[in-house]
């Protein structure tokens, strides 16, 4: 495979989030990545899409998610993009420091960072926060 | 079917919960959540999570986890994990929750640690 790109758009409801794991399972299968990495992938997507969900679109309807999934030979690579105010990422606590290792919950993007090989957001000129998630082959 | 099925037996004070499945975001975390509430309303603090059948968990499933242990122990009682698949002993592992957790292989050797 030389290259593919998907792009999903999707409402701001809990249940996308595996609506969009089954979108982006279907993907990475068609990219022939190996199956530690496609787990990797499935488990930052999720967290991803969990936050833009929850986070980014507070589950406003009104909002949509926006997935892009592109593959390479060398690598693939999503796009997940919310319509929030953003977030500064340097900022978010660490969840494996002792005084956070009993918390519900923060462990989200320590995931995607633990799994992907590059993780960065940014913010777009129109509004909302992308994350972007690279894993190489 | 359930995102995530929990079946319920008795072994001595030991419940043992025998879970399969998924836990995630919305159901699967609802589900956990809610059967632990309702055995601390049952008075039953002392719990064995078998998670041979959990395939998946995502941060939020460990999240549940961590509430879970932090409920019960708030109640005086213990929880315990039993039959860890590999990729969730991974994900312990990383966030550092190994330590934090009384882990098991054998039902026999949890049940016995109850005492």
């Amino acid at each position: 495979m030389t290259g593919e790109t998907t792009e999903l758009s999707l409402p701001s409801r809990i249940d996308t989030v595996a609506t969009a794991a089954a979108a982006v399972a279907e993907f990475v299968g068609r990219s022939g990545i190996s199956d530690d990495a496609a787990f990797g992938i499935d488990m930052a997507v999720r967290e991803a899409v969990t936050n833009a969900v929850l986070h980014g679109n507070r589950q406003d309807e009104d909002k949509t998610v926006d997935i892009i999934l592109k593959s390479s030979p060398d690598a693939v690579e999503i796009s997940v993009h919310d319509q929030g105010p953003g977030f500064n990422p340097e900022k978010v606590p660490d969840p494996t420091a002792q005084e956070n290792i009993l918390k519900a919950s923060g462990r989200g993007i320590f995931f995607m960072r633990s799994f992907m090989d590059e993780v960065d957001w940014s913010i777009r000129p129109g509004g909302g926060t992308t994350v972007r998630m690279l894993k190489r082959r | 079917m359930a995102e995530l099925n929990i079946n319920e037996r008795q072994a001595g004070d030991v419940t043992v919960l025998d879970m399969s499945g998924k836990i995630t975001i919305g159901e699967g975390s609802v589900a956990l959540r809610t059967a632990i509430r309702r055995l601390l309303e049952e008075g039953k603090k002392r719990i064995l999570l078998n998670l041979a059948g959990v395939g998946y968990i995502d941060s939020s499933g460990i999240g549940e986890l961590v509430s879970s242990y932090t409920a019960i122990n708030k109640e005086g009682g213990q929880l315990k994990l039993l039959n860890l698949t590999q990729k969730l002993q991974d994900l312990l592992t990383i966030t550092k929750l190994l330590t934090v957790f009384d882990v098991y292989e054998s039902e026999a050797e949890a049940l016995n640690s109850f005492k």
